[in-house]
């Protein structure tokens, strides 16, 4: 049963980002619903990591609304988050599910039956009691993801995940993202690999120096794109 | 077990024609003397090696316990004059031992705020001596390690919503491994300190002399066999600890994947 706090849908108003003189991000509206995952794509320093960061509330905007469920100071209890590079704490890969077991408060009782469930979703049921570090960088990748899913997300944001990974990893990686999205779970990716966008996504939305140039279907987006920055983009173009 | 008397009678009488030799043959010799004492088991000598480490260790563990969480809240929580904290708790370390010795003598003599306690010139007033001394030691070395290993684990423990204190307590944890050489240098400066606890302690035979007023006041009074026995066995006790710290936490951080 899904708590009554939710976090979707994920809305940005006049959502800003600024660094000094420099616009991060410059969101007039976007409304990111349940349903299938959506690819945030867009060249390097658009802005895809900021909007990730701002969803699960890592970031405080500059100006503007974020509100999730349609509540600006919604509890992040039903969100997580899996960074580009995730930092594995210094124990076994059983242990740092554990830790965030703990963390979102899930009964002592419970939790080694939930470890075992994680780590068979991810493919690492035999590695459990290897320190984390240890584990290969693909490997590390699906326990972080086993790490965020123990939260029991409703929202599940993820920051390039398959961008430091060999094709097999990658894959592998996609497919547990399938898994599960088909359970319910709303994923929110970055990539600047149009090939996880098009594999995985329902909509997509392009950013281009903060801004959403282009928000839409995957199909449509990827079949007859309405603008010209997302012709360029998925020509190969360099957006600059 | 208690030695038959005859071999206690042997016992003294060798240890007396030792020590007979060791005076007629010179002060060249009072390393075999003080080697002597050792093996021997003198009384006195391991009265003083067991009251340093008594201390030493004890105030090691109360700087642990208040320099630990305080160089972790340094390393990770934000606010207003965090800066001139930590550069306080840096220049700390320098305390000269003697001014902390005076500062314990002040709060705990008769007519001072704590004079009522009455531990002055007891081991408790020389394990605060050297607790006070070596927290900010602990603190500012735990501080630097933990800062490192915050900037690995900030945005993972802020996207699981880790409270303050937990951030704490996880980073304390599984930086345990490193955290050793804080606390080891924190014993190490107790056990090599002298300026405090003679201040607090007052050297008082079988009561509260330690190795290091020992060895000064034996020194002075020319008896260096003892003095070189003590010596030696502070150095051993040191290089020992170090040497058990170094494979804790070698064989810790392979175990738990640190490197």
């Amino acid at each position: 049963m899904r708590a009554p706090d939710s976090g979707l849908p994920l809305q940005f108003e006049h959502t800003r980002v600024e660094a000094g003189n420099r616009r991060i991000l410059d969101i007039e509206a976007l409304t990111i619903a349940s349903g299938a995952p959506t690819a945030v794509v867009g060249p390097n320093g658009s802005g895809k990591t900021t909007l990730l960061r701002i969803g699960m509330g890592l970031l405080k905007p500059t100006a503007g609304r974020v509100t999730w469920g349609g509540r600006e100071n919604a509890a992040a209890t039903r969100r997580a988050f899996l960074f580009q590079r995730p930092v594995m704490l210094m124990r076994s890969a059983a242990s740092n599910i554990d830790y965030a077991l703990a963390s979102a408060d899930v009964p002592r009782a419970v939790r080694k039956r939930k470890i075992s469930e994680l780590l068979a979703l991810v493919g690492l049921s035999d590695f459990e009691a290897r320190p984390a570090r240890h584990l290969s960088g693909g490997e590390q990748q699906r326990l972080a993801l086993a790490r965020a899913l123990a939260r029991d997300p409703e929202l599940l944001l993820l920051d390039e995940p398959t961008a430091s990974l060999d094709p097999a990893a990658a894959k592998a990686v996609e497919d547990i993202l399938r898994e599960v999205a088909g359970r319910g779970i709303k994923i929110v990716v970055t990539t600047h690999d149009l090939g996880t966008a098009r594999r995985l996504a329902g909509d997509v939305v392009l950013l281009h120096r903060g801004r959403v140039i282009e928000h839409t279907l995957s199909g449509i987006f990827f079949t007859q794109p309405k603008t010209e920055e997302a012709r360029r983009f998925q020509a190969g173009d360099l957006l600059i | 077990m208690n030695m038959p008397a005859s071999v206690c009678i042997f016992s003294e009488e060798l240890t007396y024609a030792v020590t007979n030799a060791i005076k007629f043959r010179g002060v060249e010799i009072v390393f075999l003397s003080a080697f002597w004492m050792l093996i021997t088991g003198d009384p006195a000598l391991y009265r003083i090696i067991g009251l340093s480490l008594y201390v030493s260790l004890t105030a090691t563990l109360i700087a642990a316990l208040v320099g630990l969480p305080l160089g972790a809240l340094l390393a990770l929580k934000e606010f207003r004059g965090r800066i001139a904290a930590v550069v306080f708790v840096n220049a700390l370390m320098g305390m000269p031992p003697v001014v902390v010795g005076l500062a314990v003598f002040l709060l705990l003599s008769r007519s001072g705020p704590l004079g009522s306690l009455g531990i002055l010139f007891t081991p408790r007033a020389m394990i605060i001596a050297q607790a006070i001394l070596i927290t900010p030691i602990i603190a500012a070395l735990a501080r630097q390690t933990l800062a490192d290993l915050w900037v690995q684990y900030r945005d993972e423990l802020a996207a699981m919503n880790v409270s303050t204190a937990g951030s704490v307590a996880t980073l304390l944890w599984d930086g345990r491994f490193s955290l050793l050489t804080a606390l080891l240098a924190g014993f190490g400066r107790a056990c090599a300190e002298v300026g405090a606890v003679i201040v607090v302690g007052g050297n008082i035979d079988g009561f509260t002399r330690t190795m290091t007023t020992a060895i000064a006041l034996e020194t002075s009074k020319g008896d260096l066999p003892l003095a070189i026995g003590l010596g030696a066995v502070l150095l051993v006790i040191v290089i020992a600890i170090n040497a058990i710290a170094w494979a804790i936490r070698r064989t810790g951080e392979r175990l738990a994947g640190a490197a």
